[in-house]
């Protein structure tokens, strides 16, 4: 029962801990030489371990990325796999340093939950799974069906939202762990499984006895902008992550790939030169290396390179750009400029 | 000063007085640094969001609830729902055990070997994995549209056992209301859901076996002598059962037994793990949409401490009851 554990930890937490000091987080990352980063259990193309124990994934490469610009060496990490109820206990007591556990970035967790959300590294829409064989063609058809549902999300909320505005009735099963909801739903239990797009199709590259036999049905039901997240309070940290995640899609907009960032050295595009250190002060700025995006670059990539080899063609989920396009290409990627 | 000092009683009530200070002002510090320290760190506190919107459904309630409904009354929704298959557990598991704590003594070999079988493996099995067993087991039966139909009405599929129910609904003469498959579910009748059933099964077996340990061990507590003399008055072997061994017998077992039924109470949360809509699993869904673990998690144990303490008394009256009353 490590929920409770969790749970009983974050209590304690609240119950016994000093108060919190300003700049306190990022001194304390300085101080002890790694990032413990809060990830999912395991979701295959955010943040999953590999049969060696080595982590990967979009949500992954954002804490490596913020390891590179803090210490220059991406590695420098410490992940603590997390369930939905445990993540924002977590991050609130001080278990981890930053959560990059694909959250939905809302109005309450912002503000009554004690969290700062940096800024969003996947937009994402709640969805359903179905059997191809039950010949539902959309979600308007799902009138009286049983959804399959994870706790401790928006999504159960989104569901009964849903359902509601449409006039609908379904019956949620509501199973706490990620196994066992998802053999209910491959065994017949429910008629539709429900979750962000993005989980249900690594649910279904991964967990599928056959993946062709189920699909993803057209509509998103939400709006899912999942984002890193910090605590309240620590805003050098706050600007250090932030910005960490902007240098990868600001590379990506100027061309820069792990490959060509050496030769971009000596790049005579200013906004290049001062993103790499080429141009001093970006570094001083934020209180790290003035290489820092240099190093996030050298050793993670850009953001379009991450996706492709997480979530995109190069991976099992195949998933498309999308939203998640640059905004020249008609997505929602868009970097502040840093100067 | 000094002959107050060596006043033992005076003495004493001064060691418990500082005992009690320290305990209330040790708990005020407490609750003090933790308003302190979520106020510092942006957290809401308080239990305003009891009367907010839930805005989320529950599968199966003993009262009518819908996502408009509040807070509170989604936790009430999880608490009855933890008082009926607490209940209903208490009930089958007492009988199921009694049955398999006499069947374990009888002179029959088979029967008595069989119950030792059944009480050995159950006992040293975590109730967990048997519940998944049992959610294996029910999730594994036919889908709905290829239900088991055996007789008019009555569907067993992976989505339950539905059965034709009463419609009270129209008037003063009920209705009798007969499923049948309508799109996805059955429609109208009682349905008993995989996740009831499955955590119904799994605490009245695991906890049968403890219960038909403790029933064993009562009635092996009666002195030979007391069959015997029933024996010699004529009395048949159900008789001496009932009127001789079974009031002797409860004075050892209902003590123990109490702390059984204490588990199947607080065993009940397990429920999360096989979707069962319990106390805890809607509490867990109720924090994360409010963030509020430390008031979220305190209510839950105040309701289980609630119902612990009821269950306790309730016993402990049974006990004295039927206490052995010497003259």
């Amino acid at each position: 029962m490590g929920r409770l554990h969790m749970l009983a930890a974050a209590v304690a937490g609240a119950l016994l801990a000093g108060p919190a000091l300003a700049g306190a987080t990022f001194d304390a990352v300085k101080a002890k030489g790694f990032i413990q980063c809060g990830v999912n259990l395991g979701l295959y193309g955010f943040s999953a371990p590999d049969d060696k124990g080595n982590w990967s994934g979009l949500d992954v490469d954002v804490c490596r990325a913020v390891a590179a610009a803090v210490f220059g060496d991406a590695s420098k990490v410490k992940f603590t796999p997390l369930s939905a109820q445990q993540r924002l206990p977590a991050l609130q007591s001080g278990e981890v340093d930053l959560l990059a556990r694909n959250t939905t970035w809302t109005l309450t967790r912002d503000t009554a939950n004690g969290l700062d959300f940096t800024t969003p590294d996947y937009y994402d829409g709640q969805g359903f799974m179905v059997a191809k064989k039950l010949g539902v063609r959309s979600a308007k058809d799902l009138n009286g069906a049983t959804v399959c549902v994870l706790p401790g999300t928006t999504t159960e909320q989104n569901l009964a939202d849903y359902f509601r505005a449409n006039k609908m009735s379904f019956k949620p099963v509501v199973i706490e762990k990620n196994e066992e909801l998802n053999s209910a739903f491959f065994s017949g239990r429910c008629d539709a499984l429900s979750s962000d797009a993005s989980q249900l199709a690594g649910i279904r590259a991964g967990q599928a006895a056959n993946p062709d036999d189920w699909m993803i049905l057209p509509e998103l039901i939400s709006k899912e902008p999942l984002s890193p997240a910090v605590r309240q309070g620590d805003p050098q940290w706050t600007d250090v992550v932030r910005w960490s995640q902007y240098a990868m899609v600001y590379a990506e907009e100027k061309g820069l790939t792990s490959a060509s960032v050496d030769a971009a050295l000596k790049s005579p595009d200013p906004d290049v030169q001062r993103l790499l250190g080429v141009t001093a002060g970006n570094g001083k700025a934020l209180g790290v290396d003035e290489k820092w995006a240099y190093a996030i670059i050298k050793q993670v990539g850009s953001y379009g390179e991450s996706f492709e080899r997480n979530v995109g063609k190069g991976s099992r989920l195949k998933l498309e750009r999308g939203l998640n396009a640059l905004y020249t290409h008609g997505g929602l990627m868009y970097a502040m400029p840093p100067r | 000063m000094a002959s107050l000092w060596s006043n033992l009683r005076f003495r004493g009530l001064l060691y418990q007085v500082l005992v009690v200070g320290a305990v209330v002002a040790l708990g005020g510090w407490l609750v003090h640094n933790t308003l302190v320290n979520l106020a510092a760190r942006g957290i809401a506190t308080g239990l305003g969001f009891l009367g907010r919107e839930a805005g989320f459904d529950i599968s199966e309630s003993v009262i009518a609830f819908s996502p408009s409904d509040t807070y509170a009354r989604a936790l009430l929704v999880g608490l009855l729902n933890t008082l009926v298959v607490s209940g209903l557990g208490i009930v089958s598991a007492t009988v199921l055990g009694t049955l398999i704590g006499v069947a374990r003594l009888s002179g029959n070999w088979l029967v008595g070997r069989l119950s030792t079988v059944y009480i050995e493996s159950i006992r040293n099995v975590p109730l967990l994995l048997q519940l998944f067993v049992w959610y294996g087991v029910v999730t594994s039966l036919p889908v709905a549209r290829l239900a088991l139909h055996p007789l008019p009405g009555v569907f067993l599929s992976n989505r339950g056992l539905v059965i034709p129910g009463l419609d009270w609904s129209q008037g003063w003469l009920p209705i009798l209301d007969i499923p049948h498959l309508a799109g996805f579910n059955f429609v109208g009748g009682l349905t008993l859901s995989p996740e009831f059933a499955a955590l119904l099964a799994g605490l009245t077996v695991y906890t049968a076996a403890f219960i038909a340990e403790i029933v064993r061990a009562g009635i092996l507590a009666v002195p030979k002598g007391q069959t015997e003399a029933a024996l010699s008055l004529g009395l048949s072997r159900g008789q001496i059962l009932r009127l001789v061994i079974l009031p002797q017998a409860l004075r050892v077992i209902v003590p123990p037994l109490t702390s059984q039924y204490l588990n199947i109470a607080k065993n009940s949360p397990l429920a999360i793990a096989i979707g069962y809509p319990d106390l805890v699993a809607v509490s867990n869904t109720a924090i994360n949409q409010t963030g509020q673990a430390v008031e979220g998690v305190a209510l839950v144990m105040v309701v289980f401490l609630g119902i612990s303490l009821a269950l306790s008394a309730l016993m402990n009256w049974y006990n004295k009851r039927v206490a052995l009353v010497t003259r």
